[in-house]
């Protein structure tokens, strides 16, 4: 019992990982991906149109095993052990940027045009009026839209097993067979239910922070 | 004559917005120091687009927006060509406009609204901004509101502190796009007390309004707008008492 834990928290620790750097990367990724979508450059608006579509309209692991071959199918280049992990950083990150970046989108635009104006004529710039004026605004709006993404992310770190990075579930997966008992599967099964928990809890004191104002 | 500095002339305005929606065909007035002028006029006569225009918030087709002297906009073969960025950067500072619906900035505080573009934009350091910005709230009885967020206010109040925050920059125009329409009627009065109290210290205030008494009151000078055109400017009891049936008209169905 005591080493099913241990094995499995060697897991866990990957699968925090993977959903920590995925966040780290694509939410600020997002909002690049957000601006080149409202572009005024067409050809720019239709280049990120055309990646979120591919982005969304796939599955996330034929998406991940396309990423993990690439270097190798595009490039020629050897694939080596350590490349699994990052190969799955980035196509976490490519593809939660895609989901972030509609999110930041619809709530860019839901602020009143009434904002930019009065900036504008108290003389804020560009940059001043969207990281003083709009996006404080907007992080109040879509923190629900952004919990679910975070949510889902949770228990998309799971599908890293198909390119055999070991997180928690393929670990659990292994174990269950050995034993051929499901304890395992359940304890990993807890696991993502108590850090969902645990996200869900910390986005709601982001929201009761920002609930100083309507 | 009158010998007071012009601020503001805009000369020949022209705006149409798309190929045949001329909203402004040839608008012309002065502004000089200490004025007051009302523009009245029908809804879609081009009052907020003459306010936009003259704040640069719209791009105007042909026409010379002038700012003490100084050319905002000149006409040049039928077109309207901007002086530069960084010159109507500076220009932008002599006046400041009041929203009909405020557009306060929902997430800071009544002072941080009042003194964030003062630290921000005109680099005044934090203490001075705050000490501005407490006179400011004072004088329109808005003191002990300073800590509170905008969503805690009435609409009176609010715009008040929306006055103050436009003030706090210390231009020489205020532009005014119904300041009281968004508010209930019992709500009026207060705003419209503040704008009285501003005309009493000289300060100059162009006023899209529609409370015909209050301009009346407070106005040196009356514009009457109608399809985009000026159909009087003048003193306020020569507007009041004009022959013009459209003015006598409009003018009787508000005041009654
Ligand atoms: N951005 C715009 N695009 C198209 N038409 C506009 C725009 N802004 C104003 N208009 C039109 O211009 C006319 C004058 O509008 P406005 O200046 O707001 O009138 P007022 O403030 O006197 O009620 C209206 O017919 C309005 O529909
Ligand atoms: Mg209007």
């Amino acid at each position: 019992m005591a080493s099913t834990f241990s094995q499995l928290a060697s897991g866990m620790v990957v699968s925090a990982e993977i959903f920590l750097l995925t966040l780290l990367f694509s939410l600020p990724l997002g909002l690049i991906v957000a601006f080149g979508r409202m572009s005024k450059v067409k050809v720019i608006q239709w280049i990120v149109k055309i990646y979120i579509a591919i982005m969304r309209g796939t599955p996330l692991m034929l998406q991940l095993i396309v990423v993990y071959f690439a270097p190798y199918y595009v490039f020629g280049v050897k694939i080596s052990q350590s490349y699994r992990f990052v190969a799955v950083i980035i196509a976490f990150s490519i593809n939660y940027a895609a989901y972030f970046a509609e999110i930041y989108r619809s709530g860019i635009q839901s602020i009143p045009v009434g904002q930019y104006e009065a900036a504008r004529v108290l003389g804020y710039n560009k940059t001043q009026t969207f990281f003083k004026i709009i996006f404080p605004q907007v992080i109040k709006r879509i923190l629900p839209p952004v919990t679910n993404e975070t949510i889902t992310l949770v228990k998309d770190t799971s599908l890293a097993f198909v390119i055999a990075v070991a997180e928690m579930f393929t670990i659990a997966k292994q174990i269950a067979a050995k034993q051929a008992s499901v304890t395992a599967l359940m304890v990993a099964g807890l696991f993502y239910f108590v850090f969902n928990y645990v996200v869900a809890f910390i986005m709601e004191c982001f929201e009761k922070k920002l609930s100083y104002y309507n | 004559m009158d010998d007071r500095e012009v601020l503001l002339e805009l000369r020949s305005i022209k705006k149409s917005f798309g190929e045949d929606v001329h909203v402004l065909k040839d608008i012309s007035f002065l502004v000089r120091e200490g004025e007051v002028v009302s523009i009245i006029g029908p809804s879609g006569s081009g009052k907020s687009t003459i306010l936009r225009c003259a704040t640069m918030l719209t791009e105007i087709d042909d026409g010379e927006i002038i700012y003490l002297g100084q050319n905002a906009a000149t006409s040049v073969n039928g077109k309207a060509v901007y002086a530069s960025k960084k010159e109507l950067k500076e220009i932008s500072k002599t006046f400041g406009l009041v929203f009909q619906s405020f557009n306060l900035f929902p997430h800071y505080s009544v002072i941080k609204n009042v003194t964030d573009a003062l630290i921000t934009v005109a680099g005044v350091p934090k203490d001075e901004a705050v000490k501005r910005g407490m006179e400011l709230l004072d004088r329109f009885g808005l003191a002990d509101k300073a800590d509170n967020y905008p969503c805690e206010l009435s609409g009176g109040q609010q715009q008040r502190v929306s006055i103050a925050r436009a003030l706090a920059l210390q231009p020489k125009i205020l532009f005014f796009d119904e300041p009281t329409s968004a508010l209930d009627p019992e709500l009026t009065g207060e705003v419209l007390k503040v704008i009285k109290q501003l005309a009493s210290e000289h300060m100059t205030m162009i006023i899209v309004t529609h409370e015909m008494q209050f301009a009346r009151e407070v106005s040196d000078r009356i514009v009457f707008l109608e399809n985009g055109n000026v159909v009087i400017d003048d003193a306020p009891d020569k507007v009041f008492d004009t022959d013009n049936k459209r003015v006598r008209e409009f003018i009787g169905k508000l005041n009654s």
